[in-house]
């Protein structure tokens, strides 16, 4: 186990490596420069001269590389060209509450879906089944920001059932906290519903048709002993991937869900950036949600290892 | 008295040209059939079609002017307005028919440049194997890591914003993703009987690849190919939704979604409720038609 977590945490750094490399690249791509980016089209060249040499970006680009790297390796991300303070600290608090909203959002959908996924695999092709993929392909294929505009209109304005904007009073207890992001971790559970729910029904028929189950049939076990004891544990491990995978697009959906329910967390502060050509904020921001993607992966590889014995003794071997 | 006529069917069933095409064309009609028999298929396609012939005939078919009428701002749905009217007192109706024409352009494009680059990558890559394959899998990797809208948000605002930039980086961030399918694809391809058959003739690596082996991994890159459009609609009407997309006084669905939001709350649902529902319609369409080739080519 500890061999196959070493090997799987090498290649997520290498990974994290490409990543800074690749991010480095956009922010270079044109022959851009930075500072004119900044000031605009009309800006006097002196401006322009003087403001890239503060920022660094006059340096040759192997030096500002090195630099992008050591960066990383430090998580010392520089500082805003708006606000003049460290970037880390700014985004760190910004994720903190995103990840409220986005934990929400899974706390919701990961039930759900892997009941509805797993039912209707025990119904396949019946009508229940097929509604289920029908439902799961028109939820996962809508934006975030358009079921939430849809709920908003319906919910929050036509019943005025929850609070349309989602940041709570200040200080508020859990419940009310809970009540204000109801409705965008709702837009959000909805778009990953389709995901999971298509990967735990494709598990599930999958595993039914092995023969282990047709063994646990004949020895007579109940539908839902099989269905405890040997069908969940082994087609929920493709369901565990994705859902691995959807925490790194969660926080990219969430930027135009938190843009629609005027919430502040990582999508105000990325979209702030871009506003403001705030590049340091937005370098940082992508190589963050770009580490918690890799986190999430990594434990998501764990956790499959635990449930399947296969990967973790062929790793060893 | 004998009947000489020739019918178009007897002509066809006939032993008349190389039976190879023959056998394509009626494996190809069997396709169509089994889609023609989906109704998922069949109701995405009459969406998706509403939508180009909107965009296609634009303000020939709109009730009003698009641009140019300016009446009385934020009116209620009425027979008048069927869709009421925005905050410039736009008819909201006929710029959510013109508002097809950006996206079914952008979209499209942004998807074919993807998938085009994509599938020359997961060629090369299942192919040849060896350090080619392990350098470039381990970029895929790292760009599979990257949060699409949030990269999107960075080359957008390093590059400028305009259409061109738009579905170059959307191309991009969807090439490596399309290269692991067909990646995936060919490497269960290569080991298959016709492969050794065309390399003991003495044939060359690119003629395999671009001949034998594309052909057979048609059926996911087709997939993919829609699978990617409708991603790509997602994409760009969330760029557009965040001001990065699509640029006034385009009247393109994501960006009057953005410009007319903030009045939801005050009771004027009208002018977001549309073009959100148009962009709905648009993306559920599109991936009813994936669902659908999906499960037909790749039963």
């Amino acid at each position: 186990m500890t061999r196959y977590f070493s090997r799987r945490l090498v290649l997520s750094l290498i990974t994290l490596w490409l990543l800074a490399t690749i991010v480095f690249v956009i922010t270079n791509m044109l022959p851009s420069d930075v500072a004119r980016t900044i000031l605009g089209p009309f800006a006097p060249q002196e401006s322009v001269d003087a403001l890239n040499q503060r920022l660094g970006t006059d340096r040759p680009l192997i030096v500002q590389y090195v630099d992008q790297i050591r960066k990383l390796v430090t998580l010392d991300f520089g500082d805003s060209f708006v606000s003049q303070r460290a970037v880390l600290p700014q985004i760190l608090d910004a994720v903190g509450r995103s990840a409220k909203l986005a934990g929400l959002a899974l706390l919701i959908t990961i039930p759900i879906s892997i009941a509805a996924g797993v039912f209707a695999a025990t119904r396949r092709d019946r009508k229940i089944d097929r509604g289920i993929v029908l439902l799961g392909v028109t939820s996962s294929s809508i934006p975030e920001f358009i079921t939430g505009t849809i709920l908003v209109v319906v919910v929050g304005v036509q019943l005025k059932l929850l609070p349309v904007l989602a940041t709570p009073p200040p200080n508020a207890d859990v419940p009310t906290q809970i009540r204000y992001l109801l409705m965008p971790a709702v837009a959000m559970a909805i778009v990953y519903f389709g995901y999971i729910a298509r990967m735990a029904r494709a598990g599930t028929i999958e595993v039914l048709g092995s023969d282990y189950i047709r063994t646990a049939t004949m020895k007579g076990l109940s539908t839902t002993q099989t269905m405890r004891r040997h069908v969940l544990r082994n087609a929920l491990i493709p369901t565990v991937a994705v859902i691995a995978v959807q925490i790194g697009y969660l926080f990219g959906g969430i930027i135009a869900v938190e843009k629609i329910f005027n919430y502040n967390g990582m999508g105000a502060t990325m979209l702030f950036a871009a506003q403001h050509k705030d590049l340091p904020m937005l370098t940082a921001g992508v190589i963050v949600i770009g580490i918690v993607y890799m986190v999430a992966t990594l434990g998501a590889d764990m956790i499959t290892a635990w449930m399947n014995p296969r990967i973790r003794l062929d790793a060893d071997r | 008295m004998i009947d000489v006529t020739v019918t178009p069917e007897s002509i066809a069933a006939g032993p008349v040209g190389p039976t190879q095409t023959s056998e394509r064309s009626v494996a190809r009609r069997e396709t169509i059939k089994l889609l023609l028999r989906r109704p998922a298929f069949i109701i995405g396609n009459i969406i998706v079609i509403g939508w180009i012939i909107c965009a296609v005939l634009g303000t020939r078919i709109t009730p009003y002017d698009p641009f140019n009428d300016f009446g009385v701002g934020h009116q209620p749905p009425s027979a008048e307005h069927l869709f009421g009217t925005d905050r410039l007192g736009r008819d909201v109706l006929s710029r959510v028919m013109v508002g097809a024409r950006d996206v079914l352009i952008i979209a499209p494009l942004a998807a074919l440049f993807g998938v085009v680059a994509g599938t020359t990558l997961g060629l090369i890559m299942g192919f040849y194997r060896g350090a080619v394959d392990d350098v470039l899998s381990r970029i895929v990797e790292a760009f599979l890591a990257l949060p699409v809208i949030l990269v999107a948000l960075l080359a957008l605002v390093v590059l400028g914003t305009s259409p061109i930039v738009v579905i170059f980086v959307v191309g991009i961030l969807f090439t490596p993703i399309v290269a692991r399918t067909v990646r995936s694809a060919v490497l269960s391809e290569r080991q298959l009987d016709y492969v050794t058959a065309a390399r003991l003739r003495g044939e060359s690596g690119w003629f395999i690849l671009s001949r034998e082996i594309f052909p057979n991994v048609l059926g996911p890159t087709v997939v993919e190919m829609t699978v990617r459009f409708g991603y790509a609609i997602f994409t760009v009407a969330t760029l557009s939704f965040l001001g990065v997309g699509l640029q006034p006084p385009s009247p393109d669905w994501g960006l009057s979604v953005s410009e007319e939001y903030s009045n939801m709350i005050g009771g004027i649902w009208w002018s977001t409720l549309f073009p959100a529902l148009a962009i709905a319609s648009t993306v559920v369409a599109v991936n009813l038609i994936a669902d659908s080739l999906q499960s037909v080519l790749n039963e």
